[in-house]
């Protein structure tokens, strides 16, 4: 294993993690929920009454951070996105169906699961980390993508 | 009044999550990439993302765990399921597979489309399209949770 100190982030990606984990926690405490992503925005699709707004706003607040981030903090988001059209749609489709399946993505069952100690946030971090590693390793040298 | 101010706390979590998700350096797929790719140059910065945000949790759930209402009122929605099921494992595998493919979770696949990228949004798209398939043809594992 070589690790690529170029792109290694250790600090930032830290504070960065306690960020997200100090996110998770307000939001239990002052809304009573699981910061997961993917419920949050599934459940914008069959939307029941007065179970919605607080759904956009706070897909809303996700959208507005890069601007607020240049705004404020003088940051801007890396984005750089390798995948070709056709990988990301079906990244996409694979990415929905799996989290709507499998009840989480990496925030819910990642960083709120894993927090709470729950089995089967555990299991599912495992299972989604192995798959992650498998297929990258796949496309990359067995493939050769 | 205090339902505005809900409103505007979920907003202002949302803004905290993105700004944990762009600091982190998790907003960037590339970056996803290289973490999964052990087989190549490692950066291993995920996992100091899922450490500060793990402490930070499981200090903070621990604290909220007896709590039996939200601060902004409502009872609090959270898990109570311990059964490890197959539509876990096999939902999180899928997930999983995706994430590896193009780099993107829920997340930072809605931050990126905040910084303006058009494959973030054609990502979004196709998520929401797996998640209704999975409502659609596969809800039969539904069990209250």
């Amino acid at each position: 294993m070589h690790i690529d100190w170029l792109t290694f982030t250790p600090i930032p990606s830290l504070l960065g993690g306690v960020i997200l984990g100090v996110a998770a926690v307000l939001y239990v405490l002052l809304h009573g929920r699981i910061l997961g992503i993917s419920g949050i925005v599934s459940g914008l699709m069959h939307p029941i009454q007065g179970d919605r707004a607080w759904r956009i706003v706070l897909v809303l607040g996700l959208l507005t951070a890069p601007l607020l981030a240049a705004l404020f903090f003088e940051i801007r988001p890396i984005v750089q996105i390798d995948a070709d059209w056709f990988a990301v749609i079906l990244a996409g489709l694979l990415v929905g169906f799996g989290s709507q399946y499998g009840s989480g993505c990496t925030s819910g069952h990642g960083i709120c699961g894993l927090s709470r100690l729950s089995p089967r946030s555990l299991v599912a971090t495992l299972s989604f980390m192995v798959a992650g590693f498998l297929t990258v390793f796949v496309l990359r040298y067995v493939i050769g993508l | 009044m205090k339902k505005h101010f809900g409103l505007f706390s979920q907003y202002l979590i949302g803004v905290l999550f993105g700004l944990g998700l762009i600091i982190s350096g998790m907003s960037n797929p590339q970056k996803i990439l290289g973490f999964l790719d052990l087989a190549g140059l490692w950066d291993p910065s995920l996992i100091f993302v899922m450490l500060g945000a793990v402490l930070v949790g499981l200090g903070g759930f621990y604290v909220v765990r007896k709590r039996t209402e939200a601060f902004f009122g409502g009872a609090m929605h959270l898990p109570k399921r311990r059964d490890i099921t197959k539509p876990l494992i096999i939902g999180s595998l899928i997930f999983g597979a995706g994430w590896g493919i193009a780099g993107f979770c829920p997340g930072p696949a809605i931050v990126a489309l905040g910084a303006g990228h058009l494959k973030a949004f054609v990502f979004l798209v196709a998520m929401l399209a797996g998640m209704e398939i999975c409502e659609r043809f596969f809800s039969a594992h539904k069990k209250p949770i």
